[in-house]
């Protein structure tokens, strides 16, 4: 979906549901996801339909991931770090499996 | 608590940078506070990095980008201290323990969320630079993955050296149109289209504004000369594209809109979407500033004196946050602000404060000449402020659409506030940022009434969801394990 322009200096590596993700230092989790082919992050808790980012600022909230067993980050205002654990949102902010 | 800041400035693009350097070279114990990593803003972010370490994304960014590495300089000779990584949640007249207004000149409240815990300190005086975020665009389609802001996918490339790999379409209006598909061209992105959404008669608008631009039309030349390269670059650029639909079933597939006399649908995997930006406005909201509606400009912003003095004491804006009008007034706006700060604060009289005034004032009288011309010819269209298409989404939190929003104006809802207590619009996780202007454009429309009149959200703290995780930190409570990222507080929704 997205590509680099410059070799990055150091990577981080962390798992999207089962899939390791490499990412640059300095990315956010949306950002790393993004240039690794994933554009859909969730389902709306209301249509059910998918979502993905659309701000990267943090406005939108359409980037909702749980991560480490947390609910509702946001994947563009987050950091990626080593050994993170990130699963899409599906359904309700909040709701456990 | 923490003991009181002098002046906290909110948010480190051109603005906030200018007032904490200007303030803090004039002996003020500033605090910057942003939520990024590094100093830059939006539009400057991660400027440091760019230029060290990624020379293709800083080639691709083009020359004005670099101005953003002489402002960090500066930011970081002045002494002021810059608190990175931290959000700011509120701004309030009130004490935080007992709810009471503070006395005028006591200061302000803020809340702040840095490393998961929220805290409440308090400052004297408070600069708010937090700068502009983009117009909805609630056109059909906009809410499959796969189709993102121009300002997002320029986020994309700042903070991460990302350009899209797939074939890509750039749709709407503003400057920020053609800049990002300049850059994406330049980073030999596959550009499907770029179709600009400005009626024709827009340009005959606009045109009589040009006199004020005197001397400033290198500003008008650049925009001119975006488009002469993406042209000779190859890139299929059309002008005055009209009924701009996104489709796709589960994410963005490619555009459709009428071109000319016909009908064009064209594929791409990324659709880049733009109608311009509006004033960031939460915080100045929550502390109660008195706001204006500017109708040209089809936004709201606080009103403020010749310094960026609001009607609340002690809070001064800066920059787009108070009215969009880009980074070199910004940077200009944020210096005028921190010599006020400054007197306001006893480290020099008016007299000096006038003085020193004298050139970011002319930086940002000449930065303002092109704005007339440029706010007439990119005026947001009647269809982006109240879409005609009934099953557009306007709330995209709560899936609220244009015809529910319709039944409620026929139904003589007041306004936003009441819409959102009958359809839940504006009740999900963005508080309302991505539908405010839709949500009241429609009423308005319906109505027959003018958006000031309609009116906006009424916003309360915290204007960012916090966890009752997050929050734990503010009684001096250990996060108790079993709310830990419990439901955030304003994103609390049916179960």
């Amino acid at each position: 979906m997205f590509q680099r322009l410059d070799a990055p200096s150091a990577h981080v590596t962390f798992d999207f549901e089962g899939r390791s993700i490499h990412a640059a230092v300095g990315d956010s989790v949306a950002a790393a996801l993004l240039a690794a082919g994933v554009v859909d992050l969730r389902r709306s808790p209301v249509g059910g339909e998918p979502r993905g980012p659309w701000c990267l600022i943090g406005n939108c909230f359409e980037c909702l991931v749980e991560i480490d067993g947390v609910p509702s980050r946001q994947a563009c205002m987050t950091l990626a770090r080593d050994g993170m654990r990130v699963r899409r949102q599906r359904g309700a902010a909040g709701a456990r499996a | 608590m923490s003991a009181p800041m002098e002046l906290a400035v909110v948010g480190a693009g051109p603005a906030g940078m200018g007032a904490a350097a200007q303030a803090a070279e004039l002996g003020v114990d500033v605090t910057l506070l942003d939520e990024q990593p590094a100093p830059g803003g939006q539009i400057y972010r991660g400027v440091d990095r760019v230029l060290g370490e990624r020379p293709e994304t800083a080639r691709v960014l083009g020359e004005d980008y670099r101005r953003g590495a002489s402002l960090t300089a500066a930011l970081r000779r002045s002494g002021a201290r810059h608190l990175a990584d931290t959000a700011v949640w509120d701004l309030s007249v009130r004490d935080p323990d007992s709810g009471a207004l503070l006395p005028a000149g006591e200061g302000l409240t803020l809340g702040l969320l840095r490393a998961g815990r929220a805290e409440v300190r308090r400052a004297r005086v408070v600069v708010v630079a937090s700068g502009a975020m983009e117009r909805p665009v609630p056109v059909p389609g906009w809410t499959m993955p796969g189709v993102m802001s121009a300002g997002g996918v320029q986020t994309l490339l700042k903070a991460s050296g990302l350009v899209p790999g797939v074939p890509t379409a750039v749709v709407g209006s503003g400057p920020l149109v053609y800049l990002v598909a300049w850059q994406l061209a330049r980073a030999g992105v596959s550009l499907a289209a770029v179709w600009v959404t400005v009626p024709w008669a827009r340009r005959l608008e606009a045109a009589p504004a040009m006199l004020a631009a005197v001397g400033e039309y290198g500003q008008i030349a650049k925009g001119l000369r975006w488009r002469r390269e993406l042209r000779a670059m190859g890139v299929p650029l059309r002008e005055g594209v009209r009924d701009v639909r996104v489709v796709g079933s589960e994410r963005a597939e490619g555009v459709v809109g009428q071109v000319g006399n016909t009908e064009q649908r064209v594929a791409a995997g990324l659709v880049v979407v733009h109608e311009g930006v509006i004033p960031s406005i939460a915080l100045p909201r929550a502390a109660g500033c008195a706001l204006h509606h500017d109708a040209l400009r089809a936004a709201w912003a606080p009103r403020t004196d010749r310094f960026g003095a609001t009607s609340v004491d002690g809070v001064l804006v800066a920059g787009d946050a108070g009215g969009v009008a880009g980074a070199l007034a910004a940077e200009a706006a944020g210096r005028l602000a921190g010599l006020e700060a400054a007197r306001r604060l006893g480290r020099i009289d008016a007299g000096t404060r006038d003085r020193l005034a004298l050139a970011p004032r002319r930086a940002l009288e000449r930065a303002l000449r092109v704005r007339p011309f440029l706010d007439r010819l990119f005026r947001p269209r009647a269809e982006v402020l109240a879409p005609v298409d009934e099953a557009v989404v306007a709330c995209r939190c709560e899936g609220v659409t244009v015809a529910t929003l319709r039944r409620l104006a026929r139904a003589g809802c007041a306004g936003p506030n009441q819409a959102k207590a009958f359809s839940r619009c504006g009740m999900g996780p963005c508080q309302g940022r991505m539908c405010e202007s839709t949500v009241a454009g429609v009423l308005a429309a319906g109505l027959r009434r003018d958006v000031e009149s309609v009116g906006g959200y009424r916003v309360r703290a915290p204007v960012k969801p916090l966890t009752v995780g997050e929050l734990a930190g503010l009684a001096g409570l250990d996060t108790p394990p079993e709310i830990v990222g419990g439901v955030p507080i304003g994103a609390r929704r049916r179960a």
